[in-house]
């Protein structure tokens, strides 16, 4: 869609209920979901209690990436660089070279589009102990895209020394943190941040660094999905068991190292279409991380397909709208995985 | 101050260094050895003279640290850091060749006594004030010394870090711009102008000394009256105007000398150049 289609008025609303827009405060929590507060920031208050090394650091983001839990509890250990990510990161390094271990946060575009060349070559290439923790992954905005982080994943793949984490819920992101410090070296998180979903503590989920889970098993279609993608694919999968379609879902949090003895081994099962659920873009994600992995493994599921932002600047509007939009609310993809699990080729691209 | 040779003066020091970066340029046969001559006596004078360390454990604690931002100088600082004794002289031979420790762009995994990977212009400030941070934080009263080029003023985030080191009154940083007006497509402040740059400076907040960085007496002095910032709050900036190819004639007259080929032959004029203009 061209910018100037865009600038056409739009059609009239009359009779159309209105879509109150997403604040950039908005939690992604469906309405009556079990959610938890700012799991972030308590799991590293618990953790710089336990690690002194541990500290906090935003560029004028505290607030919105529930760094403001630790900066409260631990001022003394809180840096505020201002509104400058290239600091933020280079400074960050110079604090791991001190032997520090800086969390530092900001919005997913500002880390990955604004600072890359910083983390590449202060953090990554240094290989300096620093966790980056970014909110706004994917399509968790309705800003537009200056605010939507849609490749992410993929510009923080292609970093040598990188570790790359997009968690689903509450549960994982509380686990997710301790595990980030055990790691020693460089590490991306994308955040969920405010009220966050609860969704894995009823699947007897423990979150392993490089690990891929089998959350549910099925005959009809194999999701493997990650972030909350892996909340809408089990969403999913629950909505289509009423028609009798059983859904199998393989949460990989971990995108780099990528799990890809779990991924193999769950494709492997004959039959069932391999689907790819990422809220990212299709190009250079999970998505194509997973099929490369097959075709270097040889294995040729009975159809391969993508749930994913496309290759476009995405629209500005409200986030329910756009999750429907782009095929990635829990009913759209539903409606994708019964159309390739009844016929194989149907379906969206 | 080093522990080693208490007994050699600062110029002889200097021109040890032009005489290594001199080697090294010989190796490859071009490279960035205008600027290494032209930063030689500030290094100097970092070296033995203000800095602390210990040549046989580059990652002693108490040690100042060093980076160096623009990763092109590694000739100039490794030449400093073999004068130190913290590389072995016996590698000049492998400069900027295939497995050497001392590859033609600095970087931190390659080299002891090389603090940052640098080279992507505009990275060492940022990284300084972090440095700066975590020393304040751990109680330590050592420096952190970075040396950047007037070329580097052009990118943001240098500007962001001058900024922050002001705001967070990070009197442990003395940072050196080597203002040789040369950058890659020409005169540094034609480029894009960045004078007057002492005012701009003390407007952040720092502490300023201009000097004429082959002045080694007054390099001296604009590194102690830096030291001497020690919990006043601000920050030092070393502005050293520098002469390209500075001790070597024919080289300093050079008109395009950002990266330079030097002839066979020229080395060893060069060389005798160099002991020629004794004292440097």
């Amino acid at each position: 869609m061209s910018t100037h289609i865009r600038k056409n008025a739009p059609a009239a609303a009359a009779g159309k209920p209105r879509l109150t827009t997403s604040a950039m405060i908005a939690s992604i929590a469906a309405e009556g979901q079990r959610t938890k507060p700012a799991p972030f920031g308590h799991a590293l208050v618990a953790l710089a209690r336990e690690n002194e090394r541990v500290l906090g650091m935003t560029a004028d983001l505290g607030k919105y990436t529930d760094l403001h839990i630790f900066a409260q509890a631990f001022p003394e250990r809180f840096h505020q660089m201002g509104m400058a990510e290239q600091l933020l990161f280079g400074a960050a390094s110079g604090l791991a070279s001190e032997g520090f271990m800086p969390f530092a946060t900001t919005y997913a575009v500002f880390a990955s589009r604004r600072a890359y060349d910083f983390i590449h070559q202060t953090i990554a290439e240094e290989n300096r102990n620093v966790k980056i923790v970014c909110a706004l992954p994917g399509l968790t905005s309705g800003y537009g895209p200056s605010h939507q982080a849609a490749e992410d994943l993929a510009l923080f793949r292609a970093m040598p020394n990188m570790v790359v984490i997009d968690p689903c819920d509450a549960h994982e992101i509380e686990q997710v943190v301790p595990a980030m410090a055990r790691h020693d070296g460089p590490a991306y998180m994308r955040l969920l941040r405010g009220q966050v979903p609860l969704v894995l503590d009823e699947y007897g989920y423990t979150f392993e660094l490089g690990k891929a889970k089998l959350l549910r098993d099925g005959p009809d279609a194999l999701v493997i999905s990650s972030g909350l993608m892996t909340m809408r694919a089990l969403e999913a999968a629950d909505l289509l068991r009423k028609d009798k379609v059983e859904v199998a879902v393989l949460h990989v949090p971990t995108i780099k190292p990528l799990d890809e003895a779990a991924i193999v081994a769950a494709a492997r099962k004959t039959g069932r279409p391999v689907i790819v659920a990422e809220n990212h873009t299709v190009i250079g994600g999970l998505g194509e991380a997973v099929a490369a992995t097959l075709l270097r493994a040889g294995v040729a599921p009975a159809a391969f397909h993508q749930i994913g932002l496309p290759d476009a600047f995405l629209d500005a509007g409200a986030l329910p709208t756009l999750h429907d939009r782009y095929g990635i609310s829990a009913e759209k993809v539903a409606g994708s995985i019964k159309a390739w699990s009844d016929g194989g080729a149907g379906g969206a691209a | 101050m080093s522990q080693l040779g208490h007994n050699i003066p600062i110029p002889e020091r200097a021109r040890n260094i032009r005489r290594n970066a001199l080697r090294m340029g010989e190796v490859q046969g071009q490279g960035y050895i205008a600027q290494a001559l032209g930063i030689a006596d500030v290094l100097a004078v970092a070296y033995f003279h203000a800095m602390t360390y210990r040549p046989e454990e580059p990652e002693w604690e108490d040690r100042d640290r060093f980076l160096l931002s623009n990763g092109h100088y590694a000739i100039a600082l490794y030449a400093a850091l073999i004068e130190a004794g913290i590389i072995p002289d016996a590698e000049i031979e492998t400069y900027g060749s295939d497995d050497s420790r001392l590859p033609m762009s600095g970087m931190a995994s390659y080299t002891p006594g090389m603090e940052m990977s640098g080279g992507s212009l505009g990275l060492g400030l940022s990284i300084a004030v972090g440095k700066c941070l975590g020393l304040k934080r751990k109680g330590s009263d050592r420096r952190v010394y970075t040396l950047f080029s007037d070329g580097e003023l052009d990118e943001g985030s240098v500007w962001e870090a001058i900024m922050s080191a002001g705001h967070f009154k990070l009197d442990n940083l003395i940072a050196v711009v080597d203002v040789n007006n040369q950058q890659a497509d020409g005169p540094s402040t034609s480029v894009l102008g960045f004078e007057p740059l002492p005012q701009k400076l003390e407007a952040f907040g720092w502490f300023v000394r201009r000097v004429d960085g082959n002045d080694i007496a007054a390099v001296q002095a604009a590194f102690d009256a830096a030291r001497a910032q020690a919990g006043s709050g601000r920050p030092s900036m070393i502005v050293a105007d520098t002469l390209m190819g500075k001790g070597v004639p024919f080289l300093e007259a050079r008109e395009k000398n950002h990266f330079i080929r030097v002839d066979a032959h020229e080395w060893q004029l060069a060389l005798a150049a160099l002991d020629e203009g004794k004292p440097s």
